[in-house]
């Protein structure tokens, strides 16, 4: 993509922000989150709890189901391929996908690089745990980015944990000296001309959402009041025992995220939500934010 | 002198603080993010912004605000719809429900494609200004249609119109909120008597 197309891709972005983006894996699912308010669908074969539970290579989903989905709702259709994946990614573009995620969540394809987005037409959104992450990710050529967190958990410990960590970043970087740019760009595997672009603006160059373990419209709520400007709900959706209830509850606290009353209203009544898995029981092998580098 | 206007932003969703950056570079304009009743009552102008037309329409009703917009709308409120706001506006959008149902026109949803027709063109919008705009059209609508002689077109590409007014609505399918030109934002505070 040349400039002008990337600057188009970071514009989608932007008007999605204060929604919320909902994993599906199938029309159905689709149908019910869009009419719960979705900004966007990401369609994927199964949702993170389900792959964490399941084991395995988690991979592409079926072309077939993206089309089904493609074809019952009008908001944009996100979804997933592997981490450096190219060719995954080749044919999520052919599909005329809305937005790639080279997501975490599938099992890595390749555990050195990733890809270069910049060779694609397609917008790329990316996880990220810390500002030099983020940066990475951006300077390849992501046009958007989400907090990893801790997909499938229903725990929104690691999500908050990288909100505010991208978020002291960028903090640390505005109070660095120019001759300091450098040193810092090296420690966190930044490019240099992001730092200083940081250094001058104060904020990412690309929209931030969070995802990763969040599960009630609280959860949300807490995300965007800590910076977040839109959420991605995996698990949290569908493995509650009133999805359409869920999703709409969600969508409703992110865009009320700074109004206890109404948050106390829309968080009543809403069944189970999913269950949670804490963090510490995880052995570190399975953990999924730590893919990417 | 003119007065001080306050101009608001549907604030659940989209380009709003775009929008809000663009009204606070003018003069004698206050932005004021709309999200409630007594927000939407204090405004004497709103911007409809960028995001999915779907989803806003949803917290519009489910916030009780659809019904109080139209009647704001209807007395005569300046408002303007870029691209999902375009969409709130129509009377007619081919395919799907309608919302605010105000604006006498036909909207085609999703018209270019998806995001990989999505692009930045550029045209003139004699009414507004000489010089040439900034289209960012991001799966864009167009307007198929205008119903009525008192909708004004106002830009038209390859035969797709693009940007309209009827009185005191003004739509745009593309989003002027992201490229830092404030000429549609400062024709916009004039309809708001600025």
């Amino acid at each position: 993509m040349n400039l002008e197309q990337y600057e188009i891709n970071k514009n989608l972005a932007q008007m999605l922000k204060g929604g919320v983006i909902m994993d599906v894996t199938n029309a159905k699912e689709a149908a019910i989150a869009e009419e719960a308010g979705a900004v966007a669908v990401m369609a994927l074969e199964r949702v993170p709890s389900d792959i964490r539970k399941d084991g395995g290579v988690a991979r592409m989903s079926d072309p077939q189901m993206i089309k089904e989905i493609q074809a019952t709702v009008s908001i944009p259709v996100m979804a997933k391929a592997r981490i450096g994946h190219l060719a995954e990614a080749q044919i999520l573009e052919a599909l005329g996908i809305d937005y790639i995620d080279e997501s975490e969540v599938l099992t890595p394809a390749d555990d050195v690089n990733h890809i270069y987005k910049f060779n694609f037409k397609v917008p790329f959104v990316c996880g990220a745990r810390n500002i030099g992450e983020a940066l990475r990710r951006i300077g390849e050529g992501a046009a958007m980015i989400r907090t990893k967190g801790e997909a499938g958990t229903g725990n929104v410990v690691e999500a908050v944990r990288h909100m505010r960590t991208m978020t002291a970043g960028i903090r640390q970087i505005q109070s660095l000296a120019p001759e300091e740019r450098m040193a810092f760009a090296k420690e966190n595997g930044a490019p240099y001309e992001l730092v200083v672009q940081i250094a001058q603006t104060g904020k990412l160059p690309v929209v931030n959402f969070a995802a990763g373990g969040i599960a009630t419209p609280a959860d949300a709520a807490l995300m965007m009041q800590l910076g977040s400007e839109g959420i991605f709900v995996g698990s949290g959706i569908f493995k509650s025992s009133n999805p359409p209830l869920m999703a709409r509850a969600i969508v409703k606290a992110t865009a009320h995220y700074n109004n206890p009353v109404l948050l106390a209203e829309i968080s009543e009544g809403l069944g189970e939500a999913m269950k949670g898995l804490e963090i510490g029981q995880i052995a570190p092998e399975n953990l999924l934010a730590t893919r990417g580098w | 002198m003119s007065k001080n206007v306050k101009i608001g932003v549907l604030s659940y969703q989209g380009s709003v603080m775009e929008h809000m950056r663009a009204l606070s570079l003018l003069d004698n304009v206050e932005p004021l993010e709309v999200k409630t009743l007594s927000s939407l009552q204090a405004v004497d102008g709103l911007i409809l912004p960028g995001g999915e037309s779907t989803t806003i329409s949803k917290l519009l009703s489910i916030f009780d605000l659809l019904e109080p917009l139209k009647e704001r709308i209807r007395s005569g409120m300046p408002v303007w719809g870029t691209c999902a706001g375009m969409i709130l506006l129509a009377e007619t959008v081919i395919g799907e429900e309608t919302h605010l149902g105000l604006m006498h026109i036909t909207i085609r949803r999703n018209a270019f494609g998806r995001q990989l027709q999505s692009s930045k063109q550029k045209a003139a919008i004699p009414k507004i200004s000489p010089e040439p705009f900034d289209l960012v059209l991001i799966r864009a609508p167009w307007i198929e249609a205008v119903n009525n002689d008192r909708v004004e077109i106002l830009c038209e590409v390859d035969g797709h119109i693009l940007a309209a007014q009827e009185e005191y609505m003004l739509v745009t399918a593309f989003h002027p909120e992201v490229t830092g030109d404030l000429r549609i934002h400062q024709y916009f505070a004039h309809m708001c008597g600025n």
